[in-house]
């Protein structure tokens, strides 16, 4: 296989920000059915290791398109910006006071007379500002201003940091 | 007559020959095995018609052990010597086994690498190979009933089990002479059995309360391929903590005062789950409770019973919430929910998870065999009785993988729940200048902080070039295979200085001690030992060749003439060589056949890809090709 391939092509998907998730995971399946280690169980031990890396790489990739952020990230990799690593470009202040003000909520969180409730609300917003960067990042993908689609994949690193944040502390309160 | 002549591995099988394999369900309380007959699953009983083995090992000084049922009676005159509920041992370290505390009678001694050794009348004994005596008891049951040797074995471990468990588990299956075609995990074992047809689809939720542990696993099914979404769980709730909240309860509404000793807490627990039981049928228990020398009547109605299990039962809801979250399905697309393990029998238990999925959940399979059936499905596909078959299962990471980085955090690489083999690399630098090598600590848990997590292996990258604090850089892999095992590679970039291990869990066995092991338990070492490498590698001889035969019968135009007559002769040097008795030269051949065809195999994959994708994007490229 070759690995340089794009996640895309592999998957015999197009190139683009709307992924159809239902054919990515039937795609998935079928190649998996190809490839997983388990159906080279009978073949030798270099089939098999030539499976397992396969089928990682094959997982990386559903991984990568599914996830809303680092499908974003992917697309901005495959124009030749990273933005994997720490940046130093400024944020918008009006982001940066929107993500203090739902930081100092989830500390605080234990204090509220329903904290189920509030972290439900803090959840609902977080996933409704997600969208709405989702929606900035199409845009501004199908414009090619990338300078301005790194920006927003910025803001949803901050956004996806905050949400598994949250989920950390719905399992605290649920005593895990 | 046996249905494999391995005894003259130079012929190959005839095509209708069905290899031998069997699913092991190694259970904390009973363990059992299954295989695939006339297309049918079924749990092998013993010559007594006996089905569940009881996961119970006794040593004596001078006899082989005796396990199941003869040593289950031992353990109340001889409690030293037979061990039981082994798994809850494995893949633990000295301080863990101490921190159980008075439930387990046994002295330890810590062994090399910090696994702790049982001692008995026999000598010291690990946990690994108490298992192994369990595997080996059920692989002899096996041969015997079916009448020829095993091709190999799917085992069943908790989808909860982290790296070191699932390790130990492989470790004892080798002990006992057993291959391993997989580790799958208990929930989606149970899945498969339930079969959902290969034509169904739909999200499947599998409930499994065992002795000891607690499961719940995320699947979508989609003809014939089980896609785990999401598991969870609590390795540490089982159905013995109903046993124990009750135990407590019963003895509060006695009115005898006392702190039970070891003895006093084993009665009251045992009492206990007999309540436990009758109350599946009845809806009120009386019993005797005698202890402390006083003998008090205690009636215990259901709604009694249910009052004191249920912060019990809500926890494990609260995981099933957490794993739907993870996989990222609502409860109402749940179609089918699955049950296993005997706790499930509660009815309190039964009522709030059909409440929770909004359905009536499954218990029409005995739940104390459907996971050792649901690996005898696998097991018969995986060992090429079926290759037609679709079944095919995806499994993923229970718990996140991370390293150690400063100030005692962790930083995580793969996250829990996702699908596996995976690979995944992150870079780390040095913190002081000149620093020339790097301490690696791979840790598997949830929490933020090295000293919540479990640790599963540290080694030393040394040799890289002094550099100021920062500049160097340091790759760390991660690959973990379908079994859900890791190995672990560090490599300096700019120097390509580079150091890998397999991670040997911290509490694991090293290959060596493996070895010997092996080579104690035949009784005439040397001989057996030679005898039986040279037919592993005549097996393995003849398992490359035939497979290559079917794969250029089915994709020779992949290769060039001369390819092909190269390839066809060194297969027919291969077959030769195996006739003979040269251990060493087969292996040889074997690595030789298997380099030369690499290249083949790899277009044989890529041709997978277009196979896959058929009818799609690709579908003219495909065409030409044809």
């Amino acid at each position: 296989m070759d690995m340089s391939r794009n996640y895309f092509e592999l998957l015999g998907l197009e190139p683009g920000y709307d992924v159809d998730l239902a054919l990515l995971s039937e795609r998935y399946r079928a190649l998996q059915k190809e490839w997983h280690p388990d159906r080279f169980a009978h073949r030798s031990d270099r089939e098999r290791r030539m499976a397992v890396q396969y089928t990682a790489h094959l997982n990386e990739a559903l991984a990568t398109l599914k996830s809303p952020l680092r499908r974003a990230q992917y697309l901005l990799l495959l124009a030749g910006r990273d933005t994997h690593g720490e940046s130093s470009g400024q944020l918008d202040p009006m982001f940066l006071m929107e993500q203090m003000e739902l930081r100092e909520r989830l500390a605080e969180v234990g204090d509220a007379s329903d904290p189920d409730a509030e972290l439900d609300a803090l959840a609902e917003q977080a996933q409704a500002s997600m969208r709405t960067l989702q929606h900035e990042f199409v845009s501004l993908y199908a414009q090619s201003d990338l300078d301005a689609a790194e920006a927003v994949v910025r803001k949803m690193q901050f956004m996806t940091k905050l949400i598994s944040e949250i989920e950390a502390a719905e399992d605290r309160l649920a005593d895990y | 007559m046996a249905l494999l002549q391995i005894a003259e591995p130079g012929q190959s099988a005839a095509p209708h020959e069905r290899k031998l394999a069997v699913g092991i369900d190694l259970g904390t309380t009973n363990s059992l095995a299954a295989t695939v007959r006339s297309g049918e699953a079924q749990t092998l009983p013993d010559e007594q018609g006996r089905h569940l083995l009881p996961s119970v090992v006794h040593y004596g000084r001078e006899s082989a052990p005796e396990v199941g049922g003869d040593a289950l009676v031992r353990a109340a005159e001889d409690p030293y010597n037979t061990i039981i509920s082994v798994k809850r041992l494995m893949g633990r370290g000295v301080e863990d086994v101490l921190s159980f505390g008075d439930e387990l009678p046994y002295h330890f001694v810590p062994g090399d690498g910090g696994m702790p050794y049982i001692e008995t009348a026999a000598g010291p004994r690990s946990p690994v190979q108490v298992s192994a005596e369990i595997l080996r008891t059920l692989r002899q049951r096996a041969e015997t009933s079916l009448d020829g040797e095993l091709t190999g074995a799917v085992i069943t471990v908790p989808a909860y089990f982290d790296d070191a468990q699932r390790q130990a588990t492989k470790d004892a299956a080798r002990l006992a002479g057993l291959k391993v075609l997989r580790l799958l995990n208990e929930p989606t074992a149970a899945a498969v059995a339930y079969g959902l047809d290969e034509g169904e689809e739909g999200v499947i939720a599998v409930y499994d309360l065992g002795g000891g542990t607690f499961d719940i696993s995320v699947l979508r099914l989609n003809k014939g391929v089980f896609e785990v979404l999401a598991t969870g769980g609590d390795s540490a709730l089982g159905g013995d903590d109903l046993d124990y909240a009750l135990a407590r309860w019963m003895l509060e509404q006695s009115g005898i005062e006392l702190t039970p000793d070891a003895q006093q807490a084993r009665y009251l627990t045992t009492l206990a789950r007999s309540v436990k039981e009758q109350l599946t049928d009845q809806t009120s228990v009386q019993v005797d409770l005698e202890v402390a020398g006083q003998s008090v009547s205690v009636t215990v109605s259901r709604d009694q019973f249910d009052a004191v299990v249920e912060p019990l039962v809500k926890k494990t809801l609260r995981a099933c919430r957490r794993a739907l979250r993870d996989a990222g399905v609502d409860t109402d697309e749940v179609r089918d929910v699955v049950m296993v393990g005997g706790s499930t029998r509660v009815p309190l238990v039964r009522t709030r998870v059909g409440e929770l999925f909004g359905r009536e959940p499954h218990i029409d399979i005995d739940p104390d065999r459907v996971v050792a059936i649901g690996a005898a499905i696998q097991a018969d596909v995986l060992a090429g009785n079926k290759p037609d078959s679709d079944l095919l299962l995806l499994d993923v990471i229970p718990l996140s993988l991370g390293l150690e980085t400063m100030g005692g955090l962790v930083e995580k690489v793969i996250h829990r729940n996702t699908a596996i083999p995976v690979g995944r690399a992150q870079e780390f630098t040095t913190y002081q200048d000149g620093q020339t090598a790097m301490a690696i600590h791979v840790v598997q848990g949830e929490r933020e902080l090295v000293s919540d997590c479990r640790s599963l292996a540290r080694f030393v990258l040394r040799g890289i070039p002094p550099m100021a604090a920062g500049a160097a850089k340091i790759r760390v892999t991660f690959q973990v295979d379908a079994d859900g095992l890791l190995s672990v590679a560090a490599q300096e970039l700019s120097t390509g200085v580079e150091s890998s291990i397999q991670v040997k869990p911290s509490y694991g066995l090293s290959d060596d001690e493996i070895t010997s092991m092996l080579k104690d338990s035949f009784s005439h070492a040397e001989e057996d030992l030679v005898a039986r490498a040279l037919r592993e590698q005549q097996v393995e001889a003849e398992r490359l060749v035939s497979a290559l035969e079917a794969a250029i019968a089915q994709d020779g135009e992949l290769l060039e003439n001369a390819e092909r007559a190269e390839l066809e002769h060194e297969m027919a040097y291969l077959r030769e060589l195996a006739r003979g008795a040269d251990a060493a030269a087969i292996e040889a051949g074997v690595e030789a056949l298997a380099k030369l065809s690499d290249s083949f195999a790899a277009r044989r994959m890529d041709k997978g890809i277009q196979r896959a994708l058929q009818g799609h994007r690709i579908d003219e490229l495909d065409k030409e090709s044809e």
